[in-house]
């Protein structure tokens, strides 16, 4: 009896020791298929008039003459201003808020906003467009502002701050945590005032984590798309600061991503293939910036 | 006298300091309750016109009189595609996590780890659009005959005219699946490093087999973390909507069977909304009201089984 | 030779680059307690972990040498075999946090099979008789095993190790994260359990040895100094290097 039920355990073992490892394998292949794809059907729309020109506006190319590739200059303008003008609403009040919940977390909004904060981050992003876009509408119906702006890069703007802020907040939180008390104490007790103690202090221990934090909410906030759908809307038009329809790479993938005409079909993929690679860079630089501070020291 | 001016400016600095840091605290708190207000003020029209009977209802014709909105279409559509994601999903995320975590030796664990968690950093639109163009034909010409060919006889995977196109609720929740893999593995993975060795060797010592000793130790221990990374998931996958909306097929019938084309709600929110009139946006913001109910709830039980491992944690460290 | 129920030959062990256990050969007899004692870090538990094979498991662990049950060389065998037969207590209680008090003690016999459930049963009941436990917990077998205090948790851990019906019993300092009044009873145990099975235990608390070892070897730094009857070495010590260690010298 004993020995074949030993062995049988044994295979039993090894093979699903196997599917494990087959299991990371299947894990590492929608990445690299997806980099692939995105190389092969990108690279080649990645040209200077890829970052100079707008789209062609309305072209079909089974009425004869060749329809023109074109770029997504403002596509890609319209997403550094929505992401420049959302960081600059949601990076200082999330630092702040960060420090609240961090550096007061005896006072009495500490709880409930660290409890709402992940609440927030738990809210589907097309919610936040939703909300956002109430907002707006509700300005509209007011009449504070006009009709047409309701869909503008500002709302977008606003959305994409709105999703930023309790991230920022619970990682810049996260990291000032991982300052020892015992430093805030010896300034303190040097008779720097508090305020003096967090900022010079504190905030400059962690500020390789703080930065982390706020440069992946920001890459973030790059690659949403169904909040901009909502609230930026899109054109392939030139644009004109932030105050109308504007487009952003995300929203402009997903624009050119049917409708089967082939130069379109290329700038999304190109768009794709910049924002990927953005992203990529962007979360492996944050990664080893991490590790360089605190990789030593833990453990 | 000058010692005193400059403590009476700090101090006053001290408190401005103090009130920012209120103030975004606030920020923190108002948000989500001002959101939920928001939305539910849009969502009011809708209430009050379809009442309860809006959950149930199948229909949605913004057309013809009477006109009527349902969201049980989508709410199926939201939990079938986030269920079928994980029943995929987590099998992978656990068997990869074991290997990373208990099989792999050092030098191979932190580089593929850090390769499997870029997998979060790729925009869900750009899951999308790989979806449309690699996944979508390949379901179409391989993966959809296949399955209907050995499991046709079971109606979930029964082929209906329309429902060859390749775009339909299966492919969107192996997406989905794809998508929540990293959370579901770097959460399973932590957990299962927070096993202690102690427990591995336990099961060893008694003639277990490696597997037998992972699954009686770390497996067992790190069950609720595991548990816990799941529900996590699923909440990710039910929120999930560029990836989906691109692959769905978005069809407003009740899909019968995987094959069918179907709708989420926040695939049906993101094609509808720009072009709604009141009364059909007011029923869209209703639909997000529900994908908020239903992605809050999932995260609350998550985050509750994450904490709770925690302290099963150190009452045995 | 024959009488001898362990034997083993020029043991080698390495954690790492570190030579934990450096050339010892030495056997154990049936029906007797063996301790091993010695200065903290003298490769004492390596030695022991090496003999059900369980220090290989360990990242960057090896072992070289021989070691016989009933002559048989265990590092020729089924590792999970010579695990079965050779049982284990380890330093702090590991029961299985997920089990009940009864699945905690089944869980050996449930991995190997071939037993019926009353087999089970009667093999459950046995174990945790012998381990002292059976009184505590006959009410409640089905509750977690995590509500036990730390001494019942690690006599359970005993009851888990006998269940499979080892043919040896390994323990590493198996009471040294618990309080005296446990300590006693581990004691009385292990002294009760070396009529049925072989029982090793490392310890660095010689009072601890002299109450409940037949023979004591002492380890330093890796290497056998001696071995002897518990009496003898601590009475008669062989070696200098065993006399300024049991007078307190160093350690």
């Amino acid at each position: 009896m004993r020995p074949p039920k030993r062995l049988r355990r044994k295979a039993k073992s090894f093979v699903l020791l196997g599917l494990c490892g087959v299991a990371v394998l299947l894990m590492l292949a929608p990445l690299a298929s997806i980099l692939f794809t995105c190389f092969a059907n990108g690279a080649g729309a990645i040209t200077p008039a890829f970052f100079l020109k707008n789209p062609p506006s309305a072209c079909n190319p089974n009425l004869g003459a060749p329809c023109p590739v074109g770029g997504v200059a403002d596509a890609i303008l319209g997403t550094l201003l929505l992401v420049a003008l959302a960081s600059l609403i949601a990076l200082p009040l999330g630092i702040l808020g960060g420090i609240y919940l961090s550096e007061f977390a005896e006072r009495p909004l500490a709880r409930p906003a660290r409890f709402l904060a992940d609440v927030m981050t738990g809210i589907p992003s097309i919610v936040i467009g939703v909300f956002v876009f109430g907002i707006f509408y509700f300005f509209a119906e007011e009449g504070w502002i006009s009709s047409f702006s309701v869909i503008s890069g500002y709302t977008g703007a606003v959305a994409l701050a709105v999703i930023m802020i309790p991230v920022v907040a619970r990682t810049c939180e996260e990291a000032l945590r991982l300052v020892p008390i015992s430093i805030r104490e010896a300034s303190l007790a040097l008779g720097i005032p508090r305020h003096r103690t967090i900022l010079r202090i504190v905030l400059s221990s962690a500020r390789g984590g703080v930065l982390t934090g706020a440069l992946l909410a920001v890459a973030r906030a790059g690659g949403e798309t169904a909040p901009l759908l909502l609230t930026a809307g899109f054109t392939t038009g030139t644009i004109f600061g932030l105050s109308g329809w504007t487009p952003s790479l995300p929203v402009l993938i997903y624009e050119f991503s049917a409708g089967g005409y082939a130069n379109t079909t290329q700038l999304a993929w190109g768009a794709a293939l910049i924002l990927v690679l953005m992203m990529l860079v962007i979360s492996v630089g944050a990664r080893l910036a991490l590790r360089n501070r605190f990789g030593g020291r833990s453990a | 006298m000058r010692g005193a001016q400059q403590r009476r400016t700090a101090r006053a600095f001290d408190r401005a300091f103090g009130w920012f840091t209120v103030a975004a605290a606030a920020t923190l708190i108002a948000l989500p309750l001002l959101l939920v207000t928001i939305v539910a003020q849009n969502a009011w029209p809708a209430l009050v016109r379809f009442g309860p009977g809006f959950l149930i209802g199948k229909l949605w014709d913004p057309n013809l009189p009477p006109i009527t909105f349902g969201a049980s279409t989508f709410i199926a559509g939201t939990l079938e595609t986030s269920v079928i994601a994980l029943l995929i999903g987590v099998p992978l995320s656990i068997g990869g996590a074991v290997f990373l975590a208990e099989l792999a030796p050092d030098w191979l664990r932190a580089p593929v780890a850090a390769v499997v968690d870029l997998l979060a950093a790729v925009p869900s639109v750009v899951f999308g659009l790989w979806g449309l163009y690699v996944l979508v034909p390949y379901m179409r010409t391989s993966v959809d005959p296949f399955l209907a060919k050995y499991l046709g006889w079971s109606p979930l995977f029964a082929e209906h005219a329309g429902s060859q196109s390749g775009a339909s609720i299966l492919t969107a929740s192996i997406i989905l699946a794809i998508m929540i893999l990293p959370t579901i593995s770097s959460v399973s993975r932590e957990a299962l490093r927070a096993t202690p060795d102690s427990q591995r060797e336990a099961a060893l010592s008694l003639g277990a087999t490696r597997w037998e000793a992972t699954r009686m130790g770390p497996l067992a221990y790190a069950r609720t973390g595991i548990f816990g990374a799941a529900i996590l998931g699923l909440g990710r996958a039910m929120g999930e909507t560029m990836a989906v909306t691109m692959t769905v097929g978005n069809s407003d019938n009740f899909a019968t069977s995987l094959f069918d084309p179907g709708q989420t709600l926040s695939s049906k929110i993101a094609i509808n909304f720009g072009n709604a009139l009141p009364l059909e946006r007011a029923a869209l913001v209703e639909l997000g009201l529900i994908l908020m109910a239903l992605s809050l709830l999932v995260n609350v039980v998550a985050r509750l089984l994450l904490r709770s491992m925690t302290r099963i944690g150190r009452t045995t460290a | 030779m024959s009488g001898d129920k362990v034997v083993v030959e020029h043991l080698n062990a390495w954690y790492g680059k570190t030579h934990a256990v450096q050339d010892i050969s030495l056997s154990f007899p049936d029906k007797q307690a063996t301790a091993i004692i010695g200065p903290s870090g003298c490769g004492k538990s390596t030695f022991i972990r090496c003999l059900n094979r369980i220090h290989e498991t360990q990242p960057k662990a090896r072992a070289e040498g021989k070691v016989l049950l009933d002559g048989d060389d265990v590092y020729q065998a089924d590792p999970t075999e010579i695990r079965r037969k050779i049982g284990m207590v380890f330093q702090r209680p590991n029961v299985f946090p997920t089990m009940s008090i009864y699945g905690n003690v089944a869980a050996g016999l449930k991995l190997h099979g071939g037993y019926s459930r009353d087999e089970i049963d009667t093999l459950v009941i046995e174990s945790l008789k012998k381990s002292a436990l059976w009184d505590e917990v006959k009410e409640k077998l089905d509750q977690s095993a995590l509500q036990l205090s730390g001494g019942q948790q690690q006599r359970l851990c005993i009851a888990r190790a006998l269940a499979v019906q080892p043919e040896v019993l390994l323990m590493d300092e198996p009471a040294s994260a618990l309080d005296p009044i446990s300590t006693a009873r581990i004691e009385d145990l292990i002294f009760d359990l070396k009529n049925q099975v072989p029982v090793i235990i490392v310890t660095h608390n010689m009072q601890q040895a002299a109450r409940v070892a037949d023979r004591t070897a002492f380890l330093y730094l890796g290497k056998l100094v001696e071995i002897a009857p518990t009496r003898d070495l601590f009475e008669r010590p062989a070696e200098k290097l065993t006399e300024s260690y049991i007078t307190g010298r160093f350690g």
